[in-house]
């Protein structure tokens, strides 16, 4: 008898129900770790930084143009955080856009089969190189050589070789998913354009990039929130110096640079330079939240329109 | 259609299929040169001392014992809380939570977490469990921090893999009085176990790479002893440690810098090679 199923056991229906919904039950704990985690970083990050706006008032922070943690007489603007966070994202994408979006085209519709079977797997893999590796490439290769060709008075940290290293690192990225989204487009409509005599390039033109355009425009949206958010790239290549300022060849420091410098000092927990560490993290996650919603809602809004 | 404005146009496609050739080409040579600059650099370095003695201020004396330690700790842990969370929450997401709303936002809600910056999961992690929970700076936070961030993904490609298994395999079951749990451990479990593996060891070689957040909780990056217990003992991880070499502006820091990428990289790869080949070996016992 025992050699049976358990549910073939005599007797054994009503503990297998019990059994059964008691499974069930773990599974679904399991499942509302993902709910748990953002009703948990949502409420910590807005819990910590209303501490941080008893002292600092947020008109103060939204709208001023001068930060300076560390250095006396203290400030708490952050706009020139978000400026040079934005900077080095808008660097990244004038890189990784043009070069990743005709990487894709090459990849699905000039490659062979076998070259595409190397060729994306390889990108793919050096997408899961650490961001650190990235930073020490921007200070050992990028800024010597910016140095020593274009700009020689480039200093040791610039928000320029850290705006092409993000690029360098979001390009990946880019490049698998407006892939994705051209091979996504109907082959009829690629048979029907070269059926019509065009050539490879005005059926990538007229027909293949305006079919997968709301795929495309979800890929930069996508690039630019890893690039607002990316941090050891960003604090090994553009350094620590907050400035508001536009011009790329100066050292910046962004919202991410700015929480890691003050995790690494000995910063007390109690000091309005901690506190702001959180204002700056719900500032960043409400950015890069924002950026994801609207690259998710393009995706659903466009999707299969040409079904 | 005239000569002329036919000539223009295949002129125009050539030169277009040569600028793909050229993206394509500097976009692998630009991530190949980075490979190429770290085993230039650190090649030389990585020798039996450099694996076997502690961080030291001459970097010629350094080494990076301690972090290799803390990133194997980390490692270890990390895989150990993600397996059953993440296969169990993707078991019900796939097989139980249908496709209602509540269903709908729980999906929507782990890839907007797979979205999130890693260095806001490190600020979670300080807030939550080093201060909360009174964890402390330890290899047990870190690693509880990096299961939340790894998590989202190791869900996703989970449920990927569970649903590339055949409806004929749960229908063979449920045939033969299977209760859902018992079709779901016996049927779709083993079926889906390569792609399931495969996801975890990826996610956890992100899980290894990670810095940002563990700056946030604490890793200390000049640690010269072996932590031993990861719920009370200071620790430090292969990628704290090549951030503060390379932070400093001397060259002979560099170089131990690229050493330290160096075995970290191979330590992904190993990784890497270790899912390829369990994939390979689970899948061959399958067939539809």
């Amino acid at each position: 008898m025992s050699g049976l199923p358990a549910v073939l056991r005599p007797g054994s229906a009503a503990n297998t129900r019990r059994g059964e919904r008691l499974i069930e039950f773990f599974l679904r704990a399991a499942a509302a770790i993902g709910v748990v985690t953002t009703v948990g970083i949502v409420t910590v990050l807005v819990v910590e930084a209303s501490f941080f706006f008893l002292e600092v008032s947020p008109v103060d922070f939204f709208t001023g143009t001068r930060w300076s943690a560390s250095i006396l007489p203290y400030a708490f603007g952050v706009i020139p955080l978000i400026t040079s966070t934005l900077m080095i994202a808008l660097i990244a994408l004038v890189i990784a856009v043009p070069l990743g979006v005709l990487a894709a085209i090459w990849m699905s519709e000039f490659a062979s089969q076998r070259v595409r079977a190397i060729v994306k797997p390889v990108l793919e893999l050096l997408a899961g190189i650490p961001t650190i590796v990235y930073g020490f490439f921007a200070i050992t290769v990028i800024t010597p050589l910016l140095k020593a060709t274009i700009l020689p008075e480039l200093g040791t940290f610039s928000a320029l070789s850290a705006g092409i290293v993000v690029g360098i690192l979001v390009l990946p990225l880019v490049a698998s998913l407006t892939e994705d989204a051209l091979r996504s487009v109907p082959r009829s409509l690629r048979e029907g354009s070269y059926a019509l005599g065009a050539t490879r390039f005005e059926t990538v033109r007229r027909v293949l990039l305006p079919a997968a355009l709301s795929g495309i425009a979800a890929a930069v949206i996508l690039a630019m929130s890893r690039a607002v958010g990316e941090t050891m790239a960003v604090v090994l290549a553009a350094g620590t110096n907050p400035q508001f300022t536009l011009d790329p060849t100066k050292s910046v420091q962004t919202m991410t640079a700015f929480i890691v410098q003050i995790s690494l000092g000995d910063t007390p927990t109690e000091s309005i330079q901690f506190k702001a560490l959180f204002a700056v993290g719900a500032t960043l996650f409400a950015m890069t939240f924002t950026l994801n919603l609207i690259s998710a809602w393009i995706v659903r809004r466009y999707r299969n329109v040409y079904e | 259609m005239s000569n002329r404005t036919m000539g223009r146009r295949k002129v125009s496609n050539a030169l277009f299929g040569l600028l793909a050739l050229l993206a394509i080409f500097s976009s692998l040579l630009a991530l190949t040169g980075l490979l190429i600059d770290v085993v230039v650099r650190g090649a030389g370095s990585v020798d039996v001392q450099f694996l076997s003695s502690a961080p030291s201020r001459i970097p010629a004396k350094a080494g990076i014992f301690p972090a290799l330690i803390g990133t194997l700790w980390v490692t270890i842990l990390v895989a150990i809380i993600t397996f059953p969370i993440g296969v169990a929450a993707a078991i019900y997401l796939e097989e139980y939570a249908g496709r209602g709303r509540w269903a709908r936002l729980m999906k929507l809600n782990i890839s907007n977490l797979a979205g999130v910056p890693s260095i806001v999961y490190g600020i979670f992690g300080l807030a939550l469990f080093v201060r909360l929970l009174g964890l402390g700076r330890t290899v047990f936070a870190a690693a509880l921090t990096l299961s939340l961030l790894i998590l989202p993904v190791v869900i996703i490609s989970s449920m990927e893999a569970l649903r590339a298994v055949p409806p004929s395999q749960r229908e063979a079951a449920y045939a033969l009085g299977a209760t859902r749990w018992q079709m779901i451990r016996r049927a779709l479990l083993p079926s889906a176990a390569p792609g399931i593996l495969t996801g975890i060891v990826l996610a956890v070689g992100r899980a290894v790479g990670e810095t940002a957040p563990l700056i946030l909780i604490g890793a200390v990056t000049f640690v010269t002893f072996v932590p031993t217990n990861p719920f009370e003992d200071k620790y430090t991880v292969l990628p704290i440690q090549i951030y503060n070499w390379a932070s400093r502006p001397q060259a002979a820091f560099q170089e131990i810098s690229a050493a330290a990428i160096l075995v970290l990289l191979v330590l992904m790869f190993m990784l890497n090679l270790a899912a390829i080949i369990l994939r390979a070996r689970l899948s061959r016992s399958i067939q539809w």
